[in-house]
């Protein structure tokens, strides 16, 4: 290990390291926002959109973003569908993101125990107001813990943006090797990058699962 | 005359194959207490959530306040303003306050001003001797105080007839009696219609204008309640009696 091996790819490392914390910020943001209609979808029993939704969630939780994305790259601009790298990854996290999203979501939703559905119902509470009071404050809450679990698994999932040649950690790292041979050094910084972005994280999350829960039910 | 409030005729209810309700007839006047008692599993609360469409029944008649029921969820979502219940574990909704919780109803379902139902919200709490409790959590009271929250947010609707299922079950001894209290009351002073599942024999002798005793989804007697406890008409319920006495 040489410490001036690494510091000299430092700067590349820290592009690497913007790349990867906004393409995770925005990819994960969208697959919340896509998780969460999906998951409305399904818990209003939308017809026929319904059923899209769902077979969407299995394909996309059922495929491997690495091939997600070799389609995305490569196969798309056979039918004429051009896409950048960056715009191809983005997409494909927030289609895998968003599948796992809807889960955590719907497993929040559908957590809440029939007693309370029932004691909302019983002062003539409509499914609407229901969802709006109840369902819908009581099962963000318990949603919490698989949606920090998933934030962690995207930002993980990014790595694989290094197959479509996004500049992103891992990418960087691969290529500096590729280049320099100094594969130790390279994959230690690559290591404590991601460690970086994701101790701190998962602390917080962590921190926000019991909060938030403490807020809503009080244990 | 008194009038009649609830009318059933030939309730039936099913399980699957099984049927869990036969036949069930009864009416209730206004202003009286029905207290429906039996052996566990003979569906007095089946048949009380039946009332409020909380449970589907195949066939049969509910008729409220003269006009009959058509078993719709948006009919029955107004007749659940009229129709209030308290369930045996309390369910108040745990990330609103006390106050929240008895104000959802009146405000968001029925449209009543904000200002007016908290007064009265608050006179309320103040019947049961919660009101300090008014912007606590559920979390920070005790099982009887919640209960007594219960019917309370029941009664901000201002319904002409109450249900309750089993509402001290899940209490600690010490807790019950002011839950008792309070329905007692309810009976006493205001006149309140209602129907009322319960293991507690000494509430229900001192409550009970009626009784409906069941035994597997039938009803065995319907007996005014004093002549019910001193001589009920069927050997069934005799034995029921006695094996309730310690």
């Amino acid at each position: 290990m040489s410490w001036a091996i690494i510091q000299q790819s430092l700067p590349q490392f820290v592009k690497g390291f913007q790349v990867t914390v906004w393409m995770s910020f925005v990819g994960i943001i969208g697959a919340m926002v896509v998780g969460l209609c999906c998951s409305l979808i399904q818990y209003f029993h939308v017809p026929v959109i319904d059923k899209i939704v769902s077979a969407y969630v299995e394909l996309a939780r059922n495929t491997p973003l690495l091939i997600q994305l070799f389609f995305l790259y490569y196969a798309f601009p056979v039918i004429g569908l051009k896409m950048s790298a960056i715009t191809c990854g983005l997409i494909g996290l927030i289609f895998l993101g968003g599948a796992y999203m809807a889960e955590a979501f719907t497993g929040g939703f559908d957590g809440i125990s029939k007693n309370q559905i029932e004691s909302g119902e019983a002062i003539g509470m409509s499914k609407w107001q229901l969802a709006r009071y109840v369902v819908f404050p009581q099962g963000f809450a318990l949603s919490v813990p698989a949606i920090a679990a998933n934030i962690i698994f995207l930002i993980k999932e990014t790595s694989i943006f290094s197959v479509i040649a996004i500049p992103e950690l891992t990418n960087t790292a691969l290529d500096l090797i590729g280049l320099y041979y100094h594969s130790n050094e390279y994959l230690f910084v690559l290591v404590i990058a991601y460690a970086i972005i994701l101790i701190p994280l998962s602390l917080l999350l962590t921190w926000l699962e019991r909060r938030v829960r403490y807020g809503t039910f009080g244990d | 005359m008194t009038e009649k409030i609830l009318e059933v005729e030939d309730l039936n209810k099913f399980y699957g194959n099984k049927q869990v309700l036969h036949d069930i007839s009864f009416s209730l006047n206004k202003g009286e207490v029905l207290t429906l008692l039996g052996p566990s599993g003979s569906g007095k609360s089946t048949l009380l959530r039946c009332l409020n469409g909380l449970e589907e029944f195949k066939s049969g008649t509910i008729i409220f306040e003269g006009k009959k029921v058509i078993p719709t969820a948006k009919n029955w979502q107004q007749l659940r303003q009229k129709i209030g219940m308290v369930f045996q574990s309390y369910d108040l909704f745990p990330n609103m306050t006390v106050l929240e919780n008895i104000l959802l109803g009146p405000v968001k379902v029925q449209k009543r001003p904000k200002a007016e139902v908290e007064k009265e919200a608050k006179a309320l709490l103040k019947r049961v001797h919660l009101e300090q409790y008014a912007n606590s959590y559920p979390r920070q009271l005790s099982g009887g105080q919640k209960q007594r929250i219960a019917i309370v947010r029941a009664l901000a609707l201002h319904p002409d007839l109450m249900l309750f299922d089993e509402v001290t079950a899940s209490l600690d001894p010490e807790m019950v009696r002011g839950v008792l209290e309070l329905i007692k009351q309810l009976s006493d002073e205001d006149h309140m219609t209602m129907i009322i599942v319960t293991h507690e024999m000494n509430f229900a002798k001192q409550i009970a204008d009626q009784v409906l005793f069941l035994e597997n989804g039938t009803i065995v007697e319907d007996t005014p309640g004093k002549e019910f406890f001193e001589h009920p008409k069927t050997k069934r319920a005799e034995e029921f009696l006695e094996s309730m006495e310690f």
